[in-house]
């Protein structure tokens, strides 16, 4: 534990890489290889977000744990402008960049826990976990 | 990283070797669409089996290619969908409607034989015998 993963985000390779460590350290974690690849898709989501709105960004993946349940943590966070209007980007289908509009919503689908904290101006954070299912 | 593009006979054969960045997908998209014209091709297989994930940018990528492929006359099938992506599109709602999916190049190649022979019925103009 405590170990973290820093990435800057900055091209789309950087995207690539993000959802590769991520899977990486679900697998770290114990988790099954659909449920790696549920967590990789959440991360492509969330990183291509920065690219398309904040230009660049940060994530940070780790482990953590509660009790004894293992799970992992992607925290993504920007300096770009904010979402002005964070229910509407939470709809599945809302777009402001021509794209799916599956973004948000899709990564908020593939995880457990999703929290975005956005301030228009000064940036946005994203918080998401996702535990392993106990066997 | 570039995606190879073969031809073989119609068709023309997309094999995607590894994960593939944002800017990769729209290129093969732009690769695709224009070889269409260029060998006059009649189907496109797609081959995703080595794909890490299919996110939102890649489905749209994917069904683009279908829609504009067949905007130019071709039809496109998408092969190799491995289970645990699938299983993280359904996920994330993501779907390829309108877009025909199949096993794997086999049977991508056995698909498009029969679209192309249907649609080659289809135009072909009857003969006055089998004319109601």
């Amino acid at each position: 534990m405590g170990e973290e993963l820093r990435l800057s985000i900055a091209a789309d390779v950087d995207v690539v890489e993000a959802r590769q460590q991520g899977r990486a350290l679900a697998a770290v974690a114990g988790f099954s290889s659909g449920e790696q690849t549920v967590i990789a898709a959440a991360i492509s989501e969330i990183a291509r977000n920065i690219l398309m709105y904040a230009k660049k960004g940060e994530i940070t993946l780790s482990l953590v744990q509660n009790g004894d349940r293992q799970g992992v943590s992607i925290i993504a966070t920007d300096q770009g402008p904010g979402i002005p209007d964070i229910d509407r980007a939470m709809q599945y289908g809302y777009s402001t960049s021509h794209g799916v509009g599956a973004g948000l919503p899709g990564a908020k689908r593939l995880m457990d826990e999703f929290d975005v904290d956005s301030v228009v101006g000064r940036g946005t954070t994203i918080t998401m976990k996702k535990w392993r299912r106990a066997i | 990283m570039e995606v190879p593009i073969l031809r073989q006979g119609q068709y023309l054969i997309a094999s995607i070797q590894s994960a593939l960045t944002d800017a990769d997908l729209s290129h093969l998209r732009e690769a695709l669409i224009a070889q269409v014209g260029r060998s006059r091709c009649r189907g496109v297989i797609v081959d995703v089996t080595a794909l890490d994930v299919m996110d939102s940018f890649a489905v749209r990528t994917l069904r683009d290619i279908a829609h504009m492929a067949r905007l130019r006359g071709a039809e496109t099938v998408i092969v190799g969908i491995q289970p645990d992506v699938a299983f993280a599109m359904v996920q994330l709602g993501l779907t390829l409607k309108g877009v025909a999916t199949v096993l794997d190049l086999e049977e991508g190649l056995a698909f498009l034989n029969r679209r192309t022979e249907e649609r080659f019925l289809e135009t072909k103009p009857k003969r006055p015998s089998e004319r109601g």
